[in-house]
């Protein structure tokens, strides 16, 4: 067998194991068909569920928000990286607050954004961009600070003002990095939207799932489960490829 | 050229005067965390002639690097005059220098043509006219096969050539070599040499080099200036006397091993002192 296909086919294997196993967990009647269905049947239902559309909305408010949370995460991320990474004092102070930021469990703030922004889409938005944000800024700063000196010293030499120097030098050097918060942002920022949605929202995934799992409708809430955590992996891998293919441009990974 | 057919005094003057000259140049770092001001440079007084190939070899600390940042335009002099054509450099990279680094600063995201086309971003020639600049330099590097590779698809010596040909596409009156070859091995160093050497004569632009090797700077220039331990200044400027059409064959001229013995014995005792004041 090819190396290349040795790893993704032990992944697909290790599903496969994990699924058979509640596969069967089920089948004994050891997990209930009210905690849980077998997994057969989770995959009937998201078949016929994404047929029927019933969801469709539901999922392109959800997607919406999150792209909306993300892009904002990386545009103030990146921005406020670069002016952090320009004042050494500040970043010192500020590294305390970037370092910290993760204990800090956002989501208890959602009753307070709804006071502030209402019921509607700004409270799970602003909860996705907090999530997402801050692992942007890490990153960003990581790549800021791994540019070689030389190459900072080539756009004086090309007589370049800051913003090409940002765009031509320091951005597409930093890119990889920037790239690894983006993931996370991503990541951080699904997450952040669904719980909002599944908390206090009257739309979205996460409100389906809510409104699912009140009502014990196992039918629904495992098919949408499934259908975040496709997403999540999908999106997750493409960036993860990008990445990759970066590196390898830059001689960084073989 | 002949004098003869310049046709008034000012056009002489001009042709005559010095490239670049550098008057009572120092170099002062301040204090850090507060330690005492280094004196890293000078004074220096010294005048490169348009069109020739000058080396500068120092023992390591003396300020080789600062000479080269400070006539680049890359940090100011703390003291002194720096003019470049006669304009004083002022802190800012003038046009005209074309500057190539120790370290590899190819644009890894960048492919080899696209690396040289950065050079010309801000020319505004036709597309077309840039393309055939970038194509001709490409081809003087002998670099036209890997125009499409990525540096990172390349080796140390093709890359430093890249960041040569960068330079080049700016068609500047000076060039500035920062110990370009120092990652490579001696072979390649010696190749890359005549290289270098074949593309002064191509483009006519002056070359200053600084490079630790004494055979290096031996091989490649006009005129070498042996600079003293920190706080660098120039002890001795050595005139090689090789024509014009030269290759690293002159390795094998009599007067090769003289002129490297020569900048030895001038290297030796300051060698020894800059290794004492580690």
């Amino acid at each position: 067998m090819r190396a290349k296909w040795r790893i993704p086919l032990l992944r697909l294997l290790i599903l496969a194991i994990g699924v058979g196993v509640l596969e069967v967990l089920c089948a004994l009647d050891i997990i209930d068909r009210l905690t849980m269905q077998p997994p057969h049947q989770i995959f009937l239902d998201f078949i016929h569920l994404m047929a029927s559309g019933a969801i469709n909305q539901a999922i392109l408010h959800t997607l919406k928000n999150v792209v909306i949370a993300c892009a904002m995460a990386l545009i103030v991320g990146i921005t406020f990286a670069s002016i952090v990474h320009l004042i050494p004092p500040l970043r010192e102070v500020l590294d305390l607050v970037f370092s910290t930021w993760y204990a800090v469990p956002i989501l208890a703030f959602y009753p307070l954004l709804i006071v502030v922004f209402g019921l509607g889409d700004l409270p799970p938005i602003v909860i996705g961009f907090l999530q997402g944000v801050v692992a942007v800024i890490v990153s960003m700063l990581d790549g800021l600070d791994r540019v070689p000196r030389v190459l900072r010293k080539l756009s004086r030499v090309q007589k370049m003002n800051r913003l090409e120097t940002a765009l031509l030098i320091t951005l597409p050097a930093a890119a990889p990095w920037v790239l690894t918060g983006a993931k996370l942002a991503i990541m951080f920022s699904i997450i952040g939207v669904v719980a909002s949605e599944f908390l206090m929202a009257r739309e979205g995934l996460g409100y389906e799932l809510s409104y699912a799992y009140n009502n014990f409708d196992n039918a629904r809430m495992y098919p949408i489960i499934v259908l975040v955590i496709v997403f999540s992996v999908l999106v997750n891998s493409l960036l993860f490829r990008w990445e990759a293919h970066l590196l390898r441009q830059r001689g960084l990974r073989s | 050229m002949d004098l003869g057919r310049l046709k008034n005094k000012q056009q002489k003057e001009t042709f005559l005067a010095p490239l670049v000259s550098l008057r009572q140049v120092k170099k002062v770092f301040p204090p850090v965390r507060g330690g005492n001001p280094v004196h890293a440079l000078g004074p220096i007084d010294l005048d490169l002639r348009a069109g020739e190939f000058f080396a500068v070899v120092g023992p390591s600390g003396c300020g080789k690097s600062t000479l080269f940042e400070l006539i680049a335009g890359l940090a100011p002099a703390t003291e002194g005059t720096i003019a470049f054509e006669g304009k004083p450099i002022a802190g800012n990279v003038p046009d005209g220098i074309g500057v190539v680094f120790q370290e590899d600063s190819c644009l890894p995201w960048r492919t080899v043509r696209a690396n040289i086309e950065l050079g010309l971003r801000k020319s505004r020639l036709p597309a077309a006219e840039r393309d055939a600049k970038v194509g001709k330099v490409l081809e003087l590097m002998n670099l036209t096969e890997f125009a499409s590779h990525y540096p990172a698809q390349l080796s140390g010596g093709m890359r430093q050539r890249v960041c040569i040909a960068r330079t080049l596409v700016m068609e500047p009156r000076l060039i500035l070599l920062d110990e370009p070859f120092a990652a490579l091995d001696q072979q390649t160093r010696l190749l890359m040499g005549e290289e270098v050497l074949r593309l002064w004569r191509a483009i006519g632009a002056t070359v200053f080099l600084i490079t630790h090797a004494l055979d290096e700077a031996a091989m490649l220039s006009d005129r070498i200036a042996v600079m003293s331990a920190r706080p660098g200044h120039i002890l001795e400027i050595v005139e090689t006397g090789w024509p014009r059409e030269r290759d690293s064959r002159i390795l094998e001229d009599d007067r090769f091993g003289p002129t490297a013995a020569h900048l030895w014995r001038l290297l030796r005792n300051e060698t020894l002192r800059a290794a004492d004041a580690r």
